[in-house]
């Protein structure tokens, strides 16, 4: 039988990819992919920990950080499109009005 | 054979995500984080959590990626070049930060792994849909509702963000 720190272990790893991922790539929506792919590792994390202690709450808090990730894909999708019909771009070393 | 089925399922999961940030066409990305969701969805079967693996799947692998695909394909985004065409520090750096991250976890992890509970008696009990329902619409009502209303507040703003300002000679 596997224990639940083999499952918070993967879930770190796909965090760790995660933030890799975030750090190295240009493609604004690739991060946003990524930035799912570490909201996703949470919610593994949580899951293993609500089905080990036999409490719900930790599913309904996955539940709820679904919807959120739905409603911040929908935002952050709106941004880039908006992003780049000004930009024609979504390489995100383009992007840099607000750097000084 | 549960043992066999998490192994099959993480090596999935970290392959997918790998390929995930590595591949170079942002359409392959996409459809590589499916995957990705699919096993994450299999793993929460494995943790009895039904509700949530079919969710998972809806959601995720259904509405969000429907989206995600949708933009790409709008948005025409011409390939990247390879990420190691050149050796970059940058690509170095952000490796050794992940690489540390993840010790730092495990680290963590392992120091009160003793502590940490045995599979529950209760576990095929907890992630019913039966089980998350009662309790979503009973202790969790309220916090529900918000979520409603922030769902649509989301579309608003998201329409509000991405349409296009049409300028007719009228109203110039």
């Amino acid at each position: 039988m596997i224990g639940i720190d083999w499952f918070l272990a993967l879930s770190a790893l796909l965090f760790c990819i995660g933030i890799v991922g975030v750090l190295i790539r240009k493609n604004a929506i690739v991060i946003f992919m990524c930035v799912e792919l570490m909201l996703n590792a949470v919610n593994l994390s949580l899951v293993s920990f609500s089905s080990h202690y036999g409490n719900i709450d930790g599913q309904i808090l996955v539940f709820f950080s679904l919807a959120i990730a739905a409603a911040e894909a929908v935002v952050g999708l709106a941004i880039i499109i908006a992003i780049f019909r000004n930009n024609l771009s979504v390489d995100i070393s383009n992007i840099n009005l607000l750097r000084w | 054979m549960i043992t066999y089925s998490f192994i099959f399922l993480a090596v999935l999961a970290v392959a997918s995500a790998l390929m995930m940030v590595i591949s170079k066409n942002t359409v392959n990305s996409a459809l590589f984080l499916v995957f990705n969701m699919m096993s994450l969805a299999g793993l929460f079967l494995l943790l009895q959590a039904q509700f949530l693996a079919v969710i998972q799947i809806l959601v995720y692998a259904g509405a969000i990626m429907v989206l995600f695909l949708f933009v790409i394909m709008l948005l025409n985004v011409d390939e990247e070049q390879s990420l190691f065409n050149k050796l970059r520090l940058k690509y170095f750096v952000a490796f050794l930060l992940g690489v540390s991250v993840f010790a730092q976890i495990l680290y963590s992890i392992g120091s009160f792994s003793d502590t940490l509970p045995m599979i529950s008696s209760k576990m095929a009990e907890v992630g019913t849909v039966e089980a998350v329902g009662d309790v979503l619409y009973t202790k969790y009502l309220l916090p529900f509702h918000i979520i409603a209303m922030l769902l649509t507040a989301a579309m608003n703003g998201a329409l509000m963000i991405a349409q296009h300002k049409v300028r007719t000679e009228d109203n110039k």
